[in-house]
């Protein structure tokens, strides 16, 4: 299953990449796990810089925007 | 209806993309020449308002500079989004981190200018200097320009006072960010930065991945999605403010503020500053409000400290650095930067008030 994590300190971007995650992964039918990161030691682990971030089973795919829906689906689909 | 703009936005080809924002940015900028005649015809003719009425006078100001102001800060916001594209904040961390304090102070302000963060990131990315060992004072440098330079509040400056007082903005601003995290830098702070941000490993550019090759169509549709995103967000700022401007436009008498916020009055540098700090989100709003008041007596340093106080000291900002600063640097903080303010609006009163 993929591992879906939205990290952001709660900013209205933030939940705008959640929505956005699970409406385009529920529409493509991939299965995941979303986990919402919001520590900013944690946030920081991973190198990310701008949030919100997404990371796609432990790997940041994007930093500081909220990617459009086929962006999120292709990455998935790479990882699925 | 906007999802269909961007996906007719997203031609398949460079090409194509170079076509449509051609064309696109030639209509804004005929649009944007005649706005002054449609105003007028619309106010004076149309309406058959008395041009030197205080109402004539008022309706044509908002008519005039609410379709101005949004043409401005679409078009601008979306070449400056085009240039962000560009810039990489790992990439801003390696050049800052091969440099010393001065050079390192400045490079740093200079891509803080550039660079857009908004203030949920500025913890995440103070993180992200410091625990790469750049030194404090770098990071301040930055930390302190990056918001003061925001791109609306730049493009309203632009447009409501034109381009030498938006470059003598940039400049102050800047000058604001070296001297204020050299001198922060000198004062040994590090102890007062709390103990997790030493701690927490930063994973490096080679870990993280080599940059993805981006086109020209891919540039162009997310400048567009930003500028979208920015300008929902603030068009309604934008026409309070010109609203509320365009009141004292027509109505407050000339000279009424000169005692107030002019620059014979020495405490309005310092009382724009403080007022400034608690007002935030509204900087889209507030710039055009400030415009109207100078055009009413009030000084240009006074304006200025007020502008940069509400756009560079924000309450929620300074909550939310509370996170990785002890109270005591984050009160230093605030303090070195109210200063620099302090200075420059009295540097301006002084220079041109």
């Amino acid at each position: 299953m993929l591992q879906v994590k939205v990290l952001g300190s709660g900013c209205a971007n933030c939940q705008r990449l959640e929505r956005e995650a699970r409406a385009a992964l529920d529409e493509a039918t991939i299965e995941y796990e979303l986990t919402k990161v919001t520590d900013y030691a944690d946030i920081a682990g991973y190198g990310v810089m701008q949030t919100p971030a997404l990371v796609l089973n432990e790997e940041v795919v994007s930093t500081g925007r909220v990617p459009k829906h086929e962006q999120i689906v292709t990455w998935a689909r790479e990882r699925a | 209806m906007s999802t269909q703009i961007s996906h007719f936005l997203q031609p398949s080809s460079d090409r194509g993309a170079f076509a449509l924002v051609g064309i696109i940015g030639a209509v804004g900028v005929v649009a944007y020449m005649n706005l002054k005649n449609i105003a007028d015809w619309l106010t004076y003719t149309l309406m058959g308002l008395n041009p030197d009425s205080q109402f004539g006078e008022a309706l044509n100001f908002f008519i005039y500079d609410v379709p101005k102001l949004l043409i401005l800060l679409a078009g601008m916001i979306f070449l400056i989004s085009v240039v962000h594209s560009f810039v990489d904040l790992e990439r801003v961390r390696e050049i800052v981190e091969k440099r010393g304090e001065g050079t390192g102070n400045v490079m740093a302000a200079l891509f803080g200018a550039v660079t857009p963060f908004c203030s949920c990131s500025s913890v995440p990315l103070f993180i992200g200097f410091v625990g790469a060992r750049i030194p404090l004072g770098i990071t301040f440098s930055f930390l302190i320009t990056s918001p003061m330079m925001n791109q609306v509040a730049l493009v309203l400056l632009l447009g409501l006072f034109g381009w030498e007082i938006a470059l003598l903005y940039l400049l102050s601003g800047i000058t604001i960010g070296v001297v204020a995290g050299m001198i922060l830098g000198r004062m040994k702070l590090e102890r007062y930065v709390e103990d997790f941000v030493f701690n927490t490993p930063i994973p490096t550019t080679s870990e993280s991945g080599e940059p993805v090759k981006i086109s020209w169509r891919e540039r162009f549709g997310g400048a567009w999605e930003s500028t979208e995103e920015i300008v929902r967000r603030v068009w309604l700022y934008v026409i309070v403010g010109i609203g509320i401007g365009a009141f004292i436009h027509g109505f407050v008498p000339e000279d009424a503020l000169s005692s107030v916020m002019g620059a014979g009055a020495w405490w309005s540098v310092p009382a724009s500053v403080v007022l400034g700090i608690p007002l935030y989100s509204n900087a889209a709003g507030i710039i055009p409000i400030v415009s109207a008041l100078l055009e009413k007596g009030a000084a240009l340093g006074s304006a200025l400290a007020f502008m940069m106080s509400v756009i560079a000291l924000s309450l929620p900002e300074i909550i939310i650095l509370r996170r990785v600063l002890k109270p005591r640097l984050l009160a230093i903080f605030v303090g070195v930067v109210a200063l620099g303010i302090l200075i420059t609006g009295y540097a301006f009163n002084l220079l041109i008030g």
